[in-house]
Order: structure tokens, then sequence, then C-alpha cells
């Protein structure tokens, strides 16, 4: 197959108090094994050999697991692919001639720093909140195994745990809601014994973050769920309801 | 209202209790209306009841209207929260691509619904109210078959009511499985649920339509 010929169409932004606007750039010879990231590359050395402030995004690992590479192409969190981040979709989705609509994910609680790069630390701050265990590790912490957990359980807990904290969930959401997100934090503890110390307030003061922090309303359209890289499932959020709302009759 | 109840996932179970609490008055209501073609003596007499025993009066009658207020006093709260949750829009943005068009427009069906609310009001309820509380006038149990009928004889009443009840059936469509995720029941009776859930969207809504046509198509002649 011969390669590619692209218009792009781009969010440039200067910084956070600037207001930014779509921009056009063409790139040529895009080969399909290439990465979005790597045609990314190839636009940027274009912009930098003419002089011209290359594109800034976000990335890191190039693999799939860090969830930095957020970019909403073509209407879609990382692109029209299923179960993959940007740096893991090949161009191979896209035809000679195309045009390439890319911009920053957008919610009032992402914050545009520069072009497409955008600031998630809402998400550490609900981590903060209650995403962790208490654990002595004074050197006698003891062995993991030695809880019986049921098969299943460590499964879901674990599938859980899978997501990144690449912010998909919410670029994607009709509301920009960030309850895939939360959801899948809350159950990795929620599922485990090891969570259960703190369950009570965990939840509670992960969605009281997640509220200050001004994301939107879960109204189930379930499309975080087919935007998620890593197949975070809606059962998180049921669980998490659930969680909610024992929580609040305990108190 | 949606100031009082602080929590995203408090206005989530408030909008999912609601709504099924409508849904289950739906299918009294349809009921009720089905009598009014299969055997008019029945209607009269179930009409007659629903209009003049106290605990409904007074009692279940203030609880729906309360109900359908906070629905869509929520509704509306949330989908002005929800924009402003994302106050720069995306310039391309391929919402079909991973969501329903059901479940992306909750809003545009609810406001037709309860437009459809209001001419159901002001036929109805209104006339009874007037007809009882402000004219006085006596009891007559046997007055509600010819009085319902009447109502579909104009050809765009008729027509307001089907296109009102296939907007409801696609609000039932994403709304009722919905209520369920949003109390967290999704796990081994997921699918029966939905199933459930989506023939009661399309048929409740279809037997309205039924009834509409009708009596618009038996007119009572005299
Ligand atoms: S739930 Fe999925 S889409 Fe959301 S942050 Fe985690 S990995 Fe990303
Ligand atoms: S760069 Fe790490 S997931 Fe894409």
């Amino acid at each position: 197959m011969s390669n590619m010929n692209l218009t792009l169409k781009i969010w440039r932004q200067k910084d956070s108090k600037s207001k930014g606007k779509m921009v056009d750039y063409k790139v040529s010879d895009i080969s399909e094994h290439m990465s979005f990231l790597e045609m990314m590359d190839v636009l940027n050395e274009q912009l930098i050999n003419k002089g011209e402030d290359p594109v800034a995004f976000d990335h890191d690992c190039r693999e799939g697991i860090c969830g930095m590479c957020s970019m909403f192409i073509n209407g879609e969190a990382h692109g029209p692919d299923r179960g993959v981040t940007t740096c893991q979709l090949h161009m191979r989705m896209f035809k000679d001639g195309d045009t390439i609509t890319i911009e920053p994910f957008r919610a009032k609680a992402f914050p545009v720093m520069k072009d497409l790069v955008v600031d998630r630390s809402s998400f550490d701050r609900i981590q903060h909140a209650g995403g962790y265990i208490s654990v002595n590790t004074s050197g006698n912490t003891q062995d993991a195994n030695a809880l019986p957990i049921a098969k299943e359980a460590a499964d879901k807990a674990m599938d859980a745990a899978t997501c990144i904290g690449c912010g998909a969930c919410v670029a994607t959401c009709k509301n920009a809601s960030a309850m895939l997100f939360v959801g899948a934090k809350v159950s990795q503890y929620a599922l485990l014994p090891q969570g259960q110390v703190e369950a009570t307030e965990r939840v509670q003061n992960m969605v009281k973050q997640m509220d200050l922090e001004g994301f939107g309303n879960c109204t189930n359209t379930g499309a975080c769920e087919v935007e998620c890289p890593k197949g975070i499932s809606l059962e998180t959020i049921a669980r998490m309801n659930r969680e909610y709302l024992t929580a609040s009759i305990k108190g | 209202m949606s100031g009082l109840i602080k929590s995203s996932i408090a206005r989530k179970v408030v909008m999912a209790l609601s709504g099924l609490f409508l849904v289950f008055f739906l299918a009294q209501h349809f009921t009720i209306n089905i009598t009014s073609v299969i055997a008019p003596d029945t209607f009269n007499e179930w009409s007659h009841f629903m209009g003049y025993n106290g605990l409904v009066q007074f009692v279940l009658q203030p609880i729906l209207i309360a109900g359908v207020i906070v629905h869509f006093v929520m509704g509306i709260a949330l989908e002005i929260k929800n924009n402003n949750a994302r106050a720069i829009k995306y310039n391309k943005y391929n919402g079909s691509a991973n969501a329903s068009w059901m479940s992306r427009n909750m809003i545009i069906t609810g406001l037709v619904v309860l437009a459809f609310l209001g001419l159901h009001f002001y036929d109805f309820w209104v006339h009874e109210m007037s007809y009882k509380y402000i004219a006085g006038n006596p009891e007559d149990p046997t007055r509600y078959y010819e009085e319902t009928v009447e109502k579909f004889e104009p050809f765009w009443r008729t027509v307001i009511y089907v296109i009102s009840f296939v907007l409801l059936a696609l609000h039932l469509w994403h709304g009722f499985a919905s209520s369920f995720q949003s109390m967290g029941v999704n796990n081994k009776y997921k699918s029966a649920i939905q199933t459930f859930t989506k023939v009661y969207a399309i048929v409740i809504p279809l037997g309205f339509i039924f009834i509409a046509l009708y009596h618009h198509l038996n007119p009572i002649t005299h």
C-alpha cells in the first residue's frame, strides 16, 4: 500500500490563558505502519524545520500503559480504534486524503495548558482523597497471599486496577463525567479484603472530590466503556453506586 | 433541588427512583385505559373510583404530581450542570460512535413528554378539577367513557398523542434500564432486566397509541 497524504485540523492554544483555534496542516508520505504519535512527530519535525512552534502533546511510554497520550481524534477519545490509546493507534485506520480533526480532551476539570496538553491533576486529587489502603510497611508486612480471596473477586479487582487514568472516559462522556475512572478506583479496593478497612470513607471522599472538581453527572450512556482503552466495565460504576449508598446509610 | 441533594450519585438515585415510580404509574394508567376499548362499563367504574376515592385524590394524586415535578426539575438541573462540565465544546464530536441516540437525547424526549403532559393535564385533569370542585357538578359514574372517546375525535389531538408516545418510548428505552444501573443493579440479572425494560418501553407506549387510534377511528355516534 502506498503512503498517505493527510490534512490535519489541530487545536492550537499558546497557554492556559489564551484563546485557541483550529489550524490546518498537511503531512505527506505517512506510512500505514506508523503510530498516530509517530505521525505527529513527522508533523512536528516539519514545523521545527520551518521555525514554527511544534504541537505540544502529552506522551510517555508509547506502549499503552501510562495513559498520557490524550487526544480527541475525529470526534472520539484516542480515535476510531477500540481498546487502544493514541500511541497504539495505527495510521492504517486512516485513508490517503483523509482530514483528521485533533483536539485536546475537553472538560472543565481538565483545563488545556497548551495545544493538546491538558491538566489531569483532578484525577490525582480524587486518588489522594481515598484511592489507597493503609498498610504497615515496617518490615514485617504480611504476605498478600496469606489472605484467602475468591478467584472471581481477585479477577474483577485486577480488571478494575488496569485503569491507567488516561481520562478518555471523561473526554468521551457527553456530560464530562468521571464515574468510570472513580468506579474503577473504588472497585479495585471494594472487591478485596484489604480495602474493607477504609471502605466507608473511601467512596464518600472520592465521590465528594470528584464532584468538587466539576465533573458532570453520569447518565449511563455507556460511551466511556466503549472508549476506555482498558475495557473498564460499567459494572464498576454500579458497584461504586452500591458502595456509596451503603456508605451513606452507615454514615 | 439539585442544590439540596449535593452528591452526584444521590442525584442519580433520585432520578432513578422518581423515574421508576413514573414507570409504575404508567402501567397502572394503561391498565385502566385499555378497559375503555374492551369494557366501557369497567372503564367508567374504575375511573369513577379513581376520581372520587379520597386516598387516590388526596394522597396518591399529590404524590404523583410531586414525582413528576421532582423528575423533570432534577432532569433539567442536571442537564444544565452537565453542560457546564464541558464549557468549551468539541469541534467534532462523534456521539453515535459509542452511545445510542436515546441515551444522548433524554432531555429532548423528556421535554416533549413534559409538553405533552401539559396538554394532557389540560385535557383531563383541569377538566376533572373544574367539573368536580369548581362547578360542583354532582357525581355521574357513567360520563367517563364518552368524555374520553370524544377527546380523540379531533385529528390533531390524536396525532399529538401518537407522536408523544413515540418519544415516550424512546425515553423509556434508555431510562428504564438506566435506573437499575444508577441504583447499582448490574449483576447476573442484567440481561433479563434489559430485556424486560426494553419490551416494556415498546409495548406500553404502543398500547397507548392503539387506544388513541381506536377511539379516533370509532367515534361515538348519537
Ligand atoms: S476508566 Fe478507562 S478511560 Fe477512564 S481513565 Fe481509566 S483507563 Fe482511562
Ligand atoms: S504514551 Fe503511554 S499510553 Fe500512550
